[in-house]
């Protein structure tokens, strides 16, 4: 089909802002009057806040006040694990306590220095596995891990602990928790007879957490001004976090103004308020104060409450029939909760099985268990991106085992249309990963490369992988509003965060898609919530393209609908007998009868009632819209969507091709070539998923390869609160060229055929690279995320392959 | 291979933070951000600045960082502060020409200098510089915090290699990291910066 904008490159906004130093964010801002909040953070693991005693701080020259738990949580603190404004009863280092407020930081810093607190030392836990064992120390005061009925203690005998620990199944009597703790797919016991004459592997893995380390730090500023809240913050998704950050700081949905033009990364934890509460800190503090407040967060503040990702130690045991299928696939993870959150990513790394291999039967357990490390929560492809990198190995491993190509093993098993996945059989909108496997073979040229695999040079040896990655790609449900004034110019109203995926522009231009409008005679009217936004769906989950394409696409065709009724009543005729083009609406007989844009607005402000938005308006608009929406009402002629449920799920597919050159001596690899290829239907803007698929491909790098976790386990300090000590890619860790490229065919449930990619793109990189490193082994599965130099060395020189101290928190170290 | 920018080392800052007495803590830039009160026995001082190619008079406290004099004393925001300890490169300037981490130098060290910061480099027409140019072009930053450090290492290392290759950029923006990951393309920004010169 051809579109006026959907897969044409434009130049979004922000970008000139973004070069040029001039876009703002949170911390840039500033306000006569303003005072500085400080925190002090838990120094221990574990423990009760006994006592506060502010009296000599609160006395300092140019202290204005403190805030404190009991003053944030009057009924008393959430019964939840999720992070929490401040707390009484930490349970991580570096949890935020209380903030105290000062004419400048340094005043603030003497004054905290000040503050007589005592802390009551509480147990603390930092393998999950030390946590599960019968007697040992719990990471919460009521318990170890929590679920839908709330917290709960799940423990194992010390002869399953031991079996676990040992990479045998704990046993079929072992308790499981969390958040979904088991489900089963298929007749297990079937498919692994099938598989007898195939090839069946069994083994222990391990997966690191590590933190987001978002660029910006999550400062923030607020003040309030005539009743209303005004926010500078950081989010991922402007109108959703808003919407739950009202309830956070306690304030009417309609007097926050949350302001964010720009937010400096965000891959998961800056989604949701929940996983930001850290911002009501000022708020709360510029209440009491009534004064502004700016809280800037350090790199250390933002490693602990930033959120990271769950660690995993697994058993997985997967059956192939002998034509390759994979026939069954039974998965018993252990995840590290970290002291604050949770989540569900072994759910999902099963779930992902499910899906990206249409395995026939699987077998699904989990124990989550929380531990005294940092918070943990949604991280690019929670779950799906930790599984990836340890399957792609072992499906190389049943590819030279059944003597079938490693590229045909995974055509066999993979998704297409009119597939069904994960524990509800849901059906998948569309998937072309068989043409995405082959897409990316030919472009790398992986069967002609075939002749360099496992060649040597000196110390050097080659390793070719090929990975795949799956997410979820896409929601409904949400808002989209657009307005057209008098001149004739679109204005698209996106709630859309802007956290570098560059969506909130991409989406807006399916908007003058339908209404066949060129770019320069449109607006995104967006960055602050009193600009009149419509609710959305988190920018999570790679779903933004999708949603908001409906949406925007939606409130479009709704604008062209009431334009055609206008005219038709105007100009005679039915709303049928009219067309659009070059700005008019017109008689689809006689393109010389119709109305300008412009005219057509004007004479919908002349009319008013459904056409301004004063009547009439969608069924089960979410409230956030309708606030939006009443006080957009009579401005401008509206067009305004509510977009229905829909219940299949629209995947995103990546597939990586890698070749490497591992050094036998020292352990490193270099990446000497690298292809990542998209499957996410139409494709809305070239440069942003070429984006994605390059920043997912560094991510992938990370977790494949480098990136940690760190704890003293004598005081459960964290030690790698840096960039340096995590081990976040640096351009010297990731190719010189990276090529990207994409499928690029339609999905039938989104308007323009588009859906999102953004996580899957890390997942294919870690799978390729791991079974890379493999291939250059000689197959050897390491069962780990990431492959550090230490293991690689160790494995070639025949010792421990886990003697990597404190590397992962879990058995290996 | 052509040798990279040879004085784009950490060393150079490094020693500079040592010679100046300076602690690389992050809570020393808080300390010196607020110009409002300072330590006991420390003296006042009002520093002529070369910033962006104009003389700015400012006060300084003594350990004070310069990203915290652009940022909260100049109100140049475009320096970004990522780490404020010395490791990711947000906050990159070109004093004399050379990047160097904003966060890990005094400003007492820099009176001597030249400072150009990323609002320094737009004609006055408002014609972008290359390096801007070529990454609005390529789409280079993504959420664009790391952006205005990219495009100072970038320009540091063009004035240096006017023709470098896609290995030597990156090799010379190495000391800038992006957790977004847009490092491929922020090279392809820089090579198209070379092509418009
Ligand atoms: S802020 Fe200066 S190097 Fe990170
Ligand atoms: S563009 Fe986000 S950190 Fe580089």
């Amino acid at each position: 089909m051809a579109y006026m904008h959907i897969g044409k490159d434009f130049v979004p906004p922000d970008v000139a802002g973004k070069v040029t130093g001039r876009i703002k964010y949170a911390e840039d801002y500033t306000r006569e009057g303003m005072v500085y909040a400080r925190l002090l953070t838990s120094p221990i693991p574990h423990a009760r806040v006994v006592n506060i005693d502010a009296s000599e701080a609160l006395a300092m020259e140019g202290v204005h006040g403190i805030l404190t738990a009991d003053e944030v949580y009057p009924d008393g603190e959430p019964q939840s694990t999720g992070l929490k404004i401040l707390t009484n009863e930490p349970t991580l280092v570096g949890e935020p306590i209380l903030a105290l407020a000062a004419v400048d930081e340094k005043t603030a810093e003497t004054a905290i220095a000040a503050l007589n607190v005592t802390f009551e030392r509480l147990p603390f836990v930092l393998d999950p596995l030390d946590s599960l064992r019968e007697g040992g120390p719990n990471a919460y005061a009521n318990g170890n891990t929590f679920n839908r009925e709330g917290y709960g203690e799940v423990k194992w005998t010390t002869d399953q602990v031991a079996s676990f620990r040992a990479g045998t199944p704990p046993g079929d009597d072992a308790p499981t928790s969390g958040l979904v703790p088991a489900f089963a797919i298929g007749d297990l016991e079937a498919g692994f007879a099938a598989a007898a004459d195939g090839f069946i592997y069994e083994g222990s893995f391990t997966t690191a957490g590590y933190p987001h380390h978002s660029m910006e730090p999550r400062s923030a500023m607020a003040y309030w001004e005539d009743g209303k809240l005004y926010l500078h913050g950081t989010s991922q998704s402007l109108t959703a976090l808003a919407n739950d950050m009202a309830g956070i700081v306690g304030v009417a949905k309609e007097d926050l103004v949350f302001i964010n033009a720009a937010t400096g990364g965000g891959f998961g934890q800056r989604a949701r308020a929940n996983s930001i509460p850290s911002m009501a800190i000022p708020a709360k503090m510029a209440q009491k104060l009534n004064r502004p407040v700016m809280m800037r967060i350090t790199r250390e503040e933002e490693f602990t409450i930033g959120g990271a990702r769950q660690g995993f130690q697994g058993w997985i045991k997967v059956g192939f029939r002998p034509d390759g299928v994979m026939s069954a696939c039974d998965l018993f993870i252990v995840s590290d909760d970290g002291g604050k959150g949770g989540g569900a990513d072994a759910y999902s790394a099963a779930d992902c099985i499910s899906i990206l291999y249409q395995t026939e039967a699987v077998r699904y357990r989990n124990a989550s268990v929380a531990t005294n490390t940092a918070h943990r929560g949604a991280q690019r492809g929670p779950g799906q991106n930790q599984i990836a990198p340890i399957i792609a190995p072992i499906m190389d491993a049943a590819a030279d085992a059944l003597g079938m190509s490693r590229l045909d093993i995974r055509v066999v098993n993979s998704a297409q249309t009119g597939d069904v996945g994960g524990p509800q059989r849901t059906p998948l909108t569309s998937a072309y990963m068989p043409e995405a496997l082959r897409q990316t073979a030919e472009a790398f040229d992986w069967e002609a490369r075939q002749s360099r695999r496992r060649q040597r040079n000196g110390n050097k040896v080659i390793g070719l992988g090929i990975g795949q990655g799956y997410h979820a790609a896409g929601r409904s449900g949400q808002d989209g509003i657009v307005m057209m004034g008098a001149d004739g110019r679109l204005k698209i109203h996106s709630g859309v965060g802007n956290l570098g995926t560059y969506s909130y522009a991409a989406t807006s231009r399916a908007a003058a898609e339908a209404l066949r409008m060129p770019w320069e005679s449109c607006d995104i009217i967006t960055g602050r919530t009193d600009n009149h936004l419509p609710i959305t769906s988190p920018q999570d989950g790679s779903n933004s393209i999708f949603t908001n394409t409906r949406t925007c696409y939606g409130a479009a065709m709704d604008l062209v609908a009431k334009m055609k009724e206008i005219a038709a009543a105007d100009l005679g005729g039915e709303p049928a007998d009219y067309d659009i083009s070059e700005e008019r609406v017109h008689q689809i007989a006689d393109s010389g009868t119709g109305m300008t844009y412009a005219e057509v607005a004007q004479r919908a402000m002349e009319l008013g009632g459904k056409y301004t938005g004063e009547a009439e308006l969608p069924e089960d608009l979410h409230e956030w819209t309708q606030i939006a929406a009443s006080r957009l009402a009579g401005t401008a002629f509206m067009g305004i969507y509510h977009d229905p449920v829909i219940s299949n799920n629209p995947p995103g597919f990546t597939v990586t091709c890698t070749e490497i050159e591992l050094d036998l001596e020292t352990g490193k690899f270099d990446i000497l070539d690298m292809v990542s290829v998209g499957e996410c239907g139409t494709v809305v803007h070239p440069q942003g998923l070429k984006n994605q698929l390059v920043g997912g491909a560094v991510w992938g790098i990370g977790l494949s390869a480098l990136e940690r976790h760190l704890y003293d386990p004598q005081n459960g300090l964290p030690a790698s609160t840096g960039y340096w000590q995590s081990k976040v890619p640096t351009y010297l860790d990731t190719p010189v060229k990276i090529d990207a490229g994409w499928v690029d065919l339609p999905d039938p449930e989104n308007p323009v055929g588009a859906r999102g990619i953004g996580e899957p793109s890390q997942g294919s990189v870690s799978a390729a690279l791991t079974a890379a490193i493999s291939d250059a082994l000689d197959g050897h599965i390491f069962g780990a995320a990431p492959i550090t130099t230490d293991m690689i060395i160790n494995h070639i020189a025949g010792t421990r392959e886990d003697a990597v101290a404190l590397a992962q928190n879990n058995f290996r170290g | 291979m052509q040798p990279v920018n040879p004085q784009l080392t950490r060393r150079r800052f490094i020693k500079g933070v040592i010679a100046s007495g300076a602690v690389a803590g992050t809570t020393s830039l808080w300390y010196a951000a607020s110009g409002q009160s300072r330590p006991a026995g420390a003296v006042e001082r009002m520093l002529r600045l070369n910033v962006n190619g104009q003389e700015r008079t400012v006060d300084v406290a003594p350990q004070e960082t310069l990203a915290s004099t652009l940022r909260y004393k100049l109100g140049l925001t475009g320096t970004k502060l990522g780490c404020n300890r010395g490791e990711c490169g947000a906050c990159t300037v070109l004093v004399d020409d050379i990047p160097t981490y904003a966060c890990s130098v005094l400003t007492h060290s820099m009176k001597d200098g030249r400072i150009e910061t990323v609002e320094g480099l737009e004609a006055p027409d408002g014609t972008l510089h290359p390096v801007q140019q070529g990454f609005v072009e390529a789409l280079s930053p993504q959420c664009g915090y790391c952006t205005p450090g990219q495009v100072m290492a970038a320009v540091g290392l063009l004035r240096v290699n006017p023709n470098p290759t896609r290995e030597q950029v990156r090799e010379g923006l190495a000391g800038n990291l992006c957790r977004c990951g847009s490092y491929d393309s922020y090279l392809d920004g820089v090579m198209r910066a070379v092509e418009l010169g």
